[in-house]
């Protein structure tokens, strides 16, 4: 440990403020990590060091494009009512399809929640078909009908 | 809506996030046969038409410790869903407010937003003073919490659908 102060996620504020302070509006310049580096006061190297590292240890998901739902493509939202003692294995089942992020449990009767992305609302469906074909369990199709508010990232509220 | 195939191609090049290099849009440029200048224009007027909807560092927030995360369904009549989202996305702890479709009848809700939290008790406060604040207080809802989180990364437009039998 090199003394520094660290937050309860184990963050110095450095690393604090790289996290919190470039969810939107990243620079769109040949050097951006530069950008970040004279707005943090630090050279480029420490931001690029600091980058890798939270990517590694998984604090940065990936730093990139979030996409407004179906203008690049399709999704929905799924859900389906799986027997409790099923749950781990019928959800490795869906996670293991190439369309299938953000796969969870969640409390209700209909307890596995994903989206699913494809190229286009027929490949997105074909791929529900086929979860519905290999699990036996009905899956619920929720596409988007209208957006009220989008993801805009938010800031951090350490404590 | 249909985007220009090599929009599409730029989308896919950084799906797994810019590289970190002095020079990132030069590197995924290189991917894909566009030159730095190219990629950069090509995201601030995929930014400005709004298909890109955030470019920036995609925080994972449970590993920040933000582990209550609550889907809040409504079960609002048809004719003022538009209002109560849009009364809902004001609120600065909701970072998702959408109308979905009903599928009676196991599911009768029609309007979803997500609240975030690091407790579970404070997420809950919140839900009670987004329902006050959007005039939801009477109407039907479930605060559905995540539990197991089994797989988690940025959305994949690219992929022709996979056969699920391949990978079961």
């Amino acid at each position: 440990m090199d003394g520094e102060f660290r937050n309860q996620s184990g963050l110095t504020e450095f690393q604090a403020n790289l996290l919190n302070d470039f969810q939107r509006d990243f620079p769109l310049c040949p050097q951006p990590y530069k950008v970040l580096a004279e707005q943090l006061g630090v050279e480029e190297k420490i931001v690029l060091d600091h980058l890798q590292k939270l990517e590694e240890q998984k604090f940065i998901s990936r730093i990139g494009a979030v996409v407004t739902p179906h203008k690049a493509g399709w999704s929905t939202l799924a859900a389906m009512s799986v027997p409790e003692e099923d749950l781990e294995e019928i959800a490795e089942t869906v996670s293991a399809c190439p369309g299938v992020n953000h796969n969870y449990e969640r409390s209700h009767d209909i307890n596995l929640w994903f989206v699913v992305t494809g190229p286009d609302r027929f490949a997105v469906e074909t791929i529900l078909d086929e979860i519905e074909a290999t699990t036996g369990i009905d899956v619920l199709n929720l596409p988007l009908v209208e957006a009220y508010q989008l993801d805009l990232g938010f800031p951090i509220q350490w404590n | 809506m249909d985007i220009d195939p090599q929009d599409k191609a730029l989308i896919t090049a950084i799906e797994d996030g810019l590289p970190l290099v002095s020079n990132p849009y030069e590197a995924v440029g290189a991917m894909i046969g566009l030159s730095e200048n190219d990629v950069i224009q090509r995201l601030e007027t995929l930014i400005e038409e709004g298909v890109i909807r955030r470019f920036g560092i995609v925080v994972n927030h449970r590993k920040i410790g933000y582990r209550a995360n609550a889907m809040v369904v409504w079960d609002v009549p048809d004719e003022f869903v538009s209002k109560a989202g849009r009364a809902l996305a004001k609120l600065p702890y909701v970072s998702l407010s959408y109308q979905r479709p009903r599928h009676l009848p196991d599911w009768p809700y029609n309007l979803f937003c997500m609240i975030h939290g690091r407790e579970k008790k404070a997420v809950e406060a919140l839900v009670e003073e987004a329902a006050l604040s959007a005039n939801l207080q009477d109407i039907p809802r479930a605060v559905l919490f995540s539990g197991r989180q089994f797989k988690q990364r940025g959305a994949k437009y690219s992929q022709a659908p996979a056969k699920v039998g391949a990978h079961a």
